[in-house]
C-alpha cells in the first residue's frame, strides 16, 4: 500500500517529537558532562577553558569518600535483607493462604504510596521515642522498607512464570519439601532473585530524602554529602561526581539488562 | 489444612519488618498529638494544637503549591509519555525498542541529587538554556527558571516520566492488535484508529499512570528544595523545613500526616471522577 502525503507528514513529525522528548530525557546528563570539565569555578556556556582539576577535587574531597563507603555498605545490607524478606514474602504471598495475607500485603506495600521522606521522619521519631541508637542499622532500617515493594513484586513475577511440574515431579518421586526447595525452586527462581537484590541495591543507593532525616555525620550516605555539598560550594566538584555516579549506575543498569532484558523485568514485551 | 511447607520461616523476617513500619507510624500519629517544647527534643503532653496550627497561610500554600505540581507534572508526564511509550511497544526493531527503554529509564537511575543539580545547570540564569537562548539571540536578558514553579514542574516532569513510559508501555502491549487490525480493514485511517480502539482501550494505563505520578510527585523532596530554592514551599519542603530548621517534630508529624492524608483524598477523588466518566462513557 502507497503512503498518502498525510501519513508521510505523520510519521515525520512523529519522529521529530520522538527525538526531542528523548533529547529532553539525555539533555540534563549531557549540560552537567560539559559542566565538570569547566576550568573556572563559575560555569559559562560554553566553557571558555577545560581543565579535569574538579575530578580530582572530587576524589580528593573526604565527604564523597565515606559517603560512598557508607552507601555501598548500606546498599549491600539493606539489598540483602529485602530480598530475603521479600522473597519469603513474595513465596508465601504466592502459594499460601493465611490469616492477616492481605493486611500484612498492604503494610509492606504501603511505602510506594506514603512518601518518603514520611517513612524518614516516621523512622526518625521512632528511634527517638524509643531511645534507641541512631547508626547504620537505622539507615538500613529506612532502605529495607523503602526498597522491599520492589523486590516482592519482582520475586513474585518469577513466582507466577516457574513451572510447578518441575516441583511436582520431584515431590511425587519422594523428595522432602526442603529437597524441592533447594534443588528445584531455587535454581529455577534465581535469575530473579539477582534481579530483584541488584534492582534494590540500585535503589537503595539512590534513596535520598528518607536517608536525609536519619544520618548522622557518621552515617551520611554519599547522596547526602553531595546534597550538603551543593549547599555550601557552587563549583563544578559536584558536576564531576555527578557524571561518574551516573555513569557507574548506567554501567549497572547495561549489564542488568544484558542478562535478564529490561523490558522483561518491567513486563512491557 | 493443606501443607503450607516454611510458612513462619518465610514470612516471618517480613512480619518483622511490617511490625517496625507500623510502629514508626504509629510514633508518628503520637508525635503529632504532643506539645512542642521549645529547644527540647522530646515532646510535651497532648494537645490538638499541631493541627490547628496548620490552618496558618503558609501551610495553606504548601499544600496549594503540592496539588498543582502534581496536576501538572502528570499532565506534562502523560503528554510526553504517551507517544514515547507508544512509539517503544510499536518499534519495528527491537534495538530501537530497547535504546527506547534505556533512555527513557535513564532519569530513574540517575539519583534524585544528580539528577535535580543537572537540571540547575541546565535552567540557572547563566546555565545551559539560558545561555543558548542569549546566544540565538532568542531572548534579551535571562528567564527566570530557578525557584520558580515552571522550573520545578520540568524537573519533576523529566523525573516522573519513567515509571508513566514503563506503565504506559505495559498497558500498551497488552492491547490485541487485532482490533486495530479490524478498525483499518474496515476502512479507518491511522488518526482514527488511534483514536477510536487505540487510546480508550489504553486507559486503564493512563489512569494508573496518572495515580503513580501523583504520588510520585507528592513525596518528591530535593527538585522543589533545591530547584525551588526556598521559593516553591511543599508539604515535603515545609516538613523538613519545621523538622530541622525550628526542631518542632510534632507539628513536622502532625503536617506530614495531613499531607498524607491529603494526597489520599485526592487520589480517591480522581479515581472516583474516572469510575464516573466510565459510566458516562459506557452509555
Amino acid at each position: 500500500m502507497k503512503k498518502s502525503l498525510a501519513d508521510h507528514l505523520l510519521d515525520w513529525s512523529g519522529r521529530i517529537f520522538l527525538t526531542a522528548i528523548l533529547g529532553f530525557l539525555v539533555l540534563p546528563f549531557f549540560v552537567v558532562a560539559i559542566a565538570s570539565f569547566n576550568k573556572g569555578a563559575i560555569l559559562s556556556f560554553p566553557p571558555e577553558a577545560w581543565s579535569v582539576q574538579w575530578y580530582v577535587n572530587a576524589f580528593e574531597y573526604r565527604d564523597f569518600g565515606a559517603g560512598l563507603r557508607n552507601s555501598l555498605r548500606i546498599a549491600a545490607i539493606g539489598a540483602g535483607i529485602a530480598l530475603i524478606a521479600g522473597a519469603g514474602f513474595a513465596f508465601v504471598f504466592q502459594r499460601y493462604e493465611f490469616r492477616f495475607k492481605s493486611g500484612l500485603n498492604a503494610i509492606l506495600m504501603s511505602p510506594l504510596i506514603i512518601p518518603n521522606f514520611t517513612i524518614g521522619l516516621g523512622i526518625l521519631i521512632l528511634t527517638a521515642s524509643a531511645s534507641l541508637p541512631r547508626n547504620l542499622w537505622t539507615v538500613v532500617t529506612v532502605h529495607v522498607i523503602i526498597v522491599l515493594p520492589f523486590v516482592v513484586r519482582s520475586v513474585y513475577v518469577s513466582l507466577q512464570n516457574l513451572e510447578r511440574n518441575y516441583e511436582n515431579a520431584a515431590e511425587s518421586l519422594g523428595a522432602s519439601p526442603a529437597y524441592v526447595l533447594l534443588t528445584i525452586t531455587a535454581p529455577l527462581l534465581l535469575p530473579g532473585l539477582i534481579a530483584g537484590g541488584i534492582f534494590a541495591a540500585i535503589l537503595s543507593f539512590n534513596e535520598f530524602t528518607a536517608s536525609l532525616y536519619v544520618v548522622n555525620r557518621g552515617t551520611t550516605t554519599l547522596p547526602v554529602a553531595m546534597y550538603n555539598y551543593v549547599r555550601e560550594y557552587a563549583d563544578p566538584t559536584l558536576a564531576a561526581i555527578s557524571v561518574m555516579y551516573a555513569l557507574a549506575v548506567a554501567v549497572l543498569l547495561l549489564v542488568l539488562h544484558r542478562i535478564f532484558r529490561l523490558e522483561r523485568v518491567l513486563n512491557v514485551e | 489444612m493443606s501443607k503450607r511447607p516454611f510458612l513462619g520461616w518465610f514470612a516471618s523476617p517480613s512480619i518483622l519488618i511490617a511490625f517496625g513500619l507500623t510502629a514508626s507510624f504509629l510514633a508518628i500519629i503520637q508525635y503529632s498529638l504532643r506539645a512542642h517544647v521549645p529547644g527540647s527534643l522530646d515532646p510535651g503532653g497532648f494537645t490538638f494544637d499541631n493541627f490547628t496550627t496548620l490552618w496558618h497561610l503558609a501551610y495553606g500554600r504548601a499544600f496549594m503549591n503540592s496539588l498543582l505540581l502534581c496536576i501538572w507534572t502528570a499532565v506534562f508526564a502523560l503528554l510526553i509519555g504517551y507517544p514515547l511509550a507508544y512509539a517503544m511497544i510499536r518499534a519495528r526493531s527491537g534495538l530501537l525498542r530497547s535504546a527506547i527503554l534505556l533512555i527513557s529509564l535513564t532519569p530513574l537511575f540517575m539519583g534524585e541529587i544528580v539528577r535535580t543539580y543537572s537540571w540547575m545547570i541546565v535552567l540557572g540564569n547563566r546555565g545551559f538554556l539560558n545561555s543558548v537562548l542569549l546566544k540565538l539571540g532568542l531572548i534579551d536578558s535571562p528567564i527566570g527558571f530557578m525557584f520558580t514553579m515552571t522550573g520545578v514542574v520540568i524537573a519533576l516532569v523529566h523525573f516522573t516520566l519513567p515509571i508513566v513510559v514503563v506503565m504506559l508501555a505495559a498497558a500498551l502491549s497488552h492491547i490485541d492488535r487485532n482490533l486495530e487490525r479490524a478498525a483499518t480493514s474496515l476502512g479507518a485511517g491511522r488518526v482514527r484508529v488511534f483514536f477510536t480502539v487505540t487510546l480508550p482501550l489504553s486507559m486503564p494505563g493512563v489512569v494508573a499512570a496518572t495515580s503513580t505520578a501523583f504520588a510520585w510527585t507528592f513525596s518528591a523532596f530535593a527538585t522543589p528544595q533545591m530547584i525551588g530554592g526556598g521559593q516553591v514551599s511543599t508539604i515535603s519542603t515545609m516538613v523538613y523545613q519545621v523538622g530541622f530548621a525550628s526542631f518542632n517534630f510534632p507539628l513536622a508529624a502532625s503536617l506530614s500526616l495531613t499531607g498524607l492524608l491529603f494526597a489520599i483524598a485526592v487520589l480517591a477523588l480522581f479515581n472516583t471522577g474516572i469510575r464516573r466518566l466510565e459510566k458516562y462513557g459506557a452509555h
